[in-house]
């Protein structure tokens, strides 16, 4: 029988909870890397067992983990991320130019045709690559090098490399989206990037048509329809229909346009899920009520979906990376929550049960689907 | 024979209990106890000192001898007690967080 394995990164280790294809009872296995900042887990869709995980520490700095049993043993590979050449500055907070300089990684995107091949993320904002299943890594400059690169300013988090898309049907095309400098498009296989940000409006920057600025949150694409990008903003949601050549709002009837995570059904295109925030300053759901929202129509009409979740005195924040559909059917959908809880949903959406209620804070959720 | 006393985590990292013992060739200083203790334990480059900048990271330091010697050179002699093997080098993961 098909099943699930459920990647958890928290503050305090990852955890991997597994349950067969009903997804009603759950093996929990961890902490793994007790004790460390465990940014992101994901899983080579190539070679489901192998795993890739970004272990940070304050102290100690980055760690890279990889496992090539779906998470019963790891071994630790290369950490070295050096940018290329003189790294040069990107914008402080208050303006000033500040120098590159590496803090952690953030997101780990295995390749979607090689188990050796892997993308990471970084802070402050950068793309690398291993071809060597993480042993030595490289930087693709052309995104920082980009004549923007001087301008990048980081979000509240610090400025992160966050989002890595790549192109099911065009091994060529990349996305990735940074905080808060915006989204950027590869069509060379990463050599050369461009800025995707036409339509995006952010209160606070002076200039309405400027390409960088933009504190992108997330984005996401369906694999049958890569054109199409979904983005949660600081504020707003967005949708292209052009791969980024154009943004338009579908924030629609949501009760706040303001979240993290985003993400797209297994089995229908035009099914988006996020989790609205009170607002920038109050990161909690609106009312102290957990709600997730599901637009079957690609945006615009939007239902709250609440069965299993706390209806009351909730207030947590889901983070960016905390969101993961799987693709059995019907598809589930898995998100983890600032207070240490991963709750599941087996029916797309419309009944939730808690899998962990109280691990360290989550800060990323993925899932792999097994045969 | 030089004591090296690692942090929790790093022992965890090295996988190794209690105190590590490196060989070190000519003067007994940060940089040789550093590059010996990383050749032997090579999971533990970049989680001291930066494997780019060879920097102390800024929330570890270096004791012995009831002293602070975070702030002395790299090349600086150590102690004689640490050279001798009486003292441990302690690698201390600076108190903060939670």
């Amino acid at each position: 029988m098909s099943g699930v394995r459920v990647l958890v990164g928290t503050r305090k280790g990852a955890f991997v909870l597994t349950s067969d294809g009903k997804r009603d009872k759950w093996d929990v296995s961890g902490p793994h890397f007790a004790g460390w900042e465990i940014y992101h887990v994901k899983g080579s869709p190539v070679d489901p067992n192998r795993l890739f995980a970004s272990q940070t520490s304050g102290w100690f700095g980055q760690l890279i983990q990889r496992s090539d049993d779906g998470g019963a043993t790891w071994e630790q590979v290369g950490s070295k991320f050096e940018y290329d050449g003189v790294p040069g500055t990107h914008q402080w907070y208050d303006g000033t130019p500040h120098p590159w300089e590496f803090a952690r990684v953030w997101h780990l995107e295995p390749s979607l045709s090689d188990p050796d091949t892997v993308y990471a993320g970084v802070e402050d904002a950068a793309l690398f690559r291993s071809v060597d299943g993480g042993q030595e890594w490289q930087e693709l400059s052309g995104l920082r090098d980009h004549d923007t690169g001087p301008l990048w300013q980081p979000g509240a988090g610090g400025m992160c490399l966050h989002s890595i898309i790549l192109d099911p049907t065009n091994p060529d095309r990349m996305f990735v989206a940074i905080s808060a400098a915006g989204a950027f498009r590869s069509d060379d296989a990463g050599k050369s990037w461009r800025p995707i940000t036409k339509g995006l409006k952010s209160e606070g920057i002076p200039d309405p048509e400027a390409h960088v600025g933009h504190c992108v949150h997330r984005i996401a694409i369906h694999p049958s329809r890569p054109d199409v990008l979904f983005m949660q903003k600081h504020w707003d949601v967005m949708r292209s229909d052009d791969a980024g050549e154009s943004w338009y709002e579908i924030s629609g009837d949501l009760p706040t346009d303001f979240g993290f995570p985003i993400d797209v059904h297994a089995h229908e295109p035009d099914t988006v899920y996020v989790v609205p925030i009170t607002s920038d300053s109050l990161h909690y759901p609106p009312d102290g009520k957990l709600r997730v929202y599901r637009s079957r129509t690609g945006g615009n009409e939007w239902e709250p979906l609440t069965n299993g979740l706390p209806q009351s005195n909730c207030y947590v924040n889901v983070l960016r990376d905390a969101m993961a559909v799987d693709s059995l059917d019907s598809c589930g959908i898995y998100f983890g929550t600032t207070g240490g809880q991963v709750y599941a949903s087996s029916d797309a959406g419309d009944n939730w049960a808690p899998i962990v209620r109280d691990l360290p804070g989550v800060l990323s959720v993925e899932v792999q689907t097994l045969p | 024979m030089i004591r090296v006393v690692l942090p929790a985590h790093l022992r965890t990292i090295a996988k190794v209990s209690g105190e590590v013992e490196v060989d070190v060739e000519g003067e007994v200083t940060q940089r040789s106890v550093l590059d010996a203790l990383e050749a032997s334990y090579p999971m533990l480059r970049g989680t001291i000192r930066d494997q780019s900048t060879q920097k102390r990271r800024a929330f570890v330091r270096f004791f012995a001898c009831q002293e602070d010697l975070s702030h002395e050179s790299p090349d600086a002699p150590l102690p004689h007690e640490v050279a001798k093997g009486t003292e441990p080098f302690l690698v201390v993961g600076a108190m903060a967080g939670g």
